[in-house]
């Protein structure tokens, strides 16, 4: 499908600020008025969105809302349909080379870690570095390791990933986006996929890497993880975002009917 | 403290109810009967060849064969002995066998991956030729390719003729052949040399990789230089080589390379027919890399191109490898339909005309059937090491 404004190029500067933080950080991300379909489901409406370098988003919202749809179409794993998705001042279209761009500027983790069976730990952190960031594998292996140690398994660098219980594999996984030393961090329900006790592992992890002023969209159920860390939660239904606030005004008082409703059942137990 | 007494098992049953001596019972019978049933068979043999006056024994190998083949790769004439017929058919059938490997795998790649194409017309082509090819018998298939099309083309007189050099006719294809000249071994050494050049690039751009990152077009360097030195050296050489061209004298061509109908209708089909099964394995393959490894490669910014070659075909090739090696096998032994068309394999003129002349079955089915077992073996051995190489290392 082709995008009648890609030929346009896109200036920041001439952007007026639209919710009044923008003034202090840059944007990186904004996506204004996005549709996506799949065949003739309509899966997002109308989704605007401006993050601002640095900030911490956390998206909810019950299953089939869209949400992670919504993350995935950020780094174009799927496509949108109408609408402008930008980051990092390159605008997401056709051409492989913005998408390639993109891509290397973005870090996600997914709910299933991905990580690849065939290759090493270490060598898992290496392969994007070396081949899309052309670094010297000495080097590779110096930053991967440093990753490693942040994330807490550097004695596992030369293990293969099935031997490796799930919370290792996922702080594999997000120490492997970071190598490409990413500017923003995409994350898939990272803890969906683990067992209680390890999903503590990871949400230290990315505590962490929240604390050290990394652009973070993650679409998670951890709703003490969106407390502590999150700048702005916002919540998704039926493909749209319906309410967006900062976590205290989010938890406390929310607006929305269809909000509500999401926390009264989440948070029961 | 109290002993404890390890031989004071429970009390064992009777022994006809005792799995371990039934099982020991019945293997001894199976070995008895084996024994006795290759002890009837040699003896029968033996009495029946003694009865009706055939020496057993190898000696036959060096008498004179007295019969003509159509194609032989090794130096043959009728005066030749039938040691000698036995390495025409081997030849013969291992060249077959080979050109249908290499362009079976090929096709089959290629069909394979057109299949997984999200172009509908191509994949729907792809699958329509699966299915079509692999459900008819291949038997089938090389008569259709032989009587149908090879045979039905025009005689020797009336040949399609590309140029003055190349022909075909139902008598097969003919091809100019080259003859090199003095001074042709410049040549050769031209292409040592480039072979040599492209291992010490590839090798060399490896090093630089690692240690600085950056990548060498190492493919298409290596490509020119394949091409370029031998070029070169043919030219300094002054061109040593001329070619024999095929010539209508009579009622047939002579001179040059002729491609005989036999051989290539068998060719044909077995490329194409393994090249169905191959595709099918090769999708399989593709298909066993979850759609999560190319998503999670592509979002750590690796190419298309990329993706493919470090992820998913490293992992694709380990479901790929055993049940290639299989239809490697197939096609090796199915290269003795030949038999049906008369091209001069080891089946036909081997276990063929040689057994029929010299009624020396024991010897010349045992020899033939001990070929196929070493090339099958030797086939699963190479392909067992690459699949070793390919494997996932893991635990």
């Amino acid at each position: 499908m082709g995008n009648p404004m890609t030929d346009q190029a896109y200036t920041p500067e001439k952007q007026a600020p639209t919710d009044g933080r923008a003034g202090k950080k840059p944007d990186i991300i904004r996506v204004e008025g996005m549709h996506k379909w799949y065949g003739d489901f309509h899966v997002l409406k109308d989704l605007n969105l401006t993050v601002a370098q640095g900030e911490r988003i956390v998206i909810c919202g019950p299953s089939g809302s869209g949400k992670s749809t919504f993350i995935r179409c950020i780094n174009r794993l799927e496509e949108h349909q109408q609408g402008k998705i930008i980051v990092d001042d390159v605008e997401l279209t056709d051409d492989v080379r913005q998408i390639d761009s993109v891509r290397r500027e973005v870090g996600m983790v997914f709910q299933q870690f991905n990580l690849f069976p065939h290759l090493t730990v270490l060598e898992n952190c290496c392969l994007s570095p070396i081949w899309v960031r052309k670094t010297p594998r000495k080097e590779a292996e110096a930053t991967a390791m440093e990753y490693l140690e942040r994330v807490k398994i550097p004695d596992q660098a030369n293990k293969y990933p099935s031997q490796l219980s799930g919370g290792q594999q996922q702080r594999v996984a997000i120490a492997r986006a970071l190598c490409m030393k990413p500017r923003i961090m995409l994350f898939d329900e990272p803890t969906s996929a683990l067992d209680p006790e390890m999903i503590k592992e990871v949400l230290d992890v990315m505590i962490e890497l929240a604390g050290s002023g990394m652009t973070m969209l993650c679409v998670t159920h951890e709703m003490g993880f969106a407390k502590t860390v999150a700048d702005r939660v916002i919540f998704m239904a039926g493909g749209e975002i319906v309410e967006q606030a900062p976590p205290h005004e989010f938890f406390s008082n929310p607006k929305e009917p269809r909000t509500q409703k999401f926390l009264e059942q989440i948070l029961q137990h | 403290m109290k002993q404890q007494r390890i031989d004071a098992g429970p009390a064992g049953p009777v022994p006809w109810y005792d799995p371990r001596v039934r099982s020991l019972f019945f293997q001894a019978i199976a070995i008895a009967l084996v024994f006795w049933g290759g002890w009837v068979l040699v003896d029968n043999t033996l009495s029946n060849m003694e009865s009706r006056g055939i020496s057993t024994g190898f000696g036959f190998l060096n008498k004179t064969a007295g019969f003509g083949i159509i194609m032989n790769l090794v130096p043959y004439d009728a005066t030749m002995s039938y040691g000698r017929t036995f390495w025409v058919g081997l030849t013969n059938t291992l060249l077959v066998s080979a050109m249908g490997v290499v362009t079976a795998t090929i096709l089959g790649f290629i069909i394979g991956v057109a299949r997984l194409s999200s172009n509908w017309l191509v994949a729907r082509m792809a699958l329509v030729y699966i299915e079509v090819i692999r459900n008819i018998p291949l038997l089938l298939q090389i008569f259709f390719w032989y009587f149908a099309v090879l045979r039905n083309l025009p005689s020797p007189r009336q040949s399609l003729d590309v140029g003055g050099i190349l022909f075909l006719n139902n008598r097969g294809l003919y091809l100019p052949g080259p003859m090199p000249q003095e001074g042709f071994g410049i040549v050769w050494g031209g292409i040592l040399l480039a072979i040599a050049a492209v291992v010490g690039i590839r090798i060399r751009a490896r090093k630089r990789q690692l240690a600085t990152g950056q990548i060498f077009p190492a493919f298409r360097v290596g490509l020119a230089i394949l091409v370029f030195v031998p070029v070169v050296s043919f030219l300094v050489a002054g061109r040593p080589l001329e070619w024999d061209l095929p010539v209508l004298r009579g009622f047939n061509f002579g001179g040059g390379i002729t491609i005989i109908p036999e051989l290539a209708a068998l060719w044909i089909a077995l490329s194409l027919y393994t090249a169905s099964f191959i595709a099918e394995i090769v999708r399989s393959g593709i298909l066993s890399v979850s759609k999560g490894q190319t998503e999670a490669s592509r979002a750590l910014g690796l190419p298309n191109g990329l993706t493919l070659r470090l992820v998913v075909i490293p992992q694709a090739m380990r479901v790929i490898i055993p049940p290639l090696t299989s239809q490697y096998l197939n096609l090796v032994k199915n290269s003795s339909l030949a038999t049906a068309i008369g091209y001069p394999d080891l089946v036909a003129v081997f276990m063929g005309t040689t057994l029929n002349q010299t009624g020396q079955a024991v010897e010349v089915v045992a020899i033939t059937m001990a070929v196929y077992l070493t090339i099958s073996l030797l086939i699963s051995l190479f392909m067992n090491i690459y699949n070793r190489a390919v494997a996932i290392k893991e635990r």
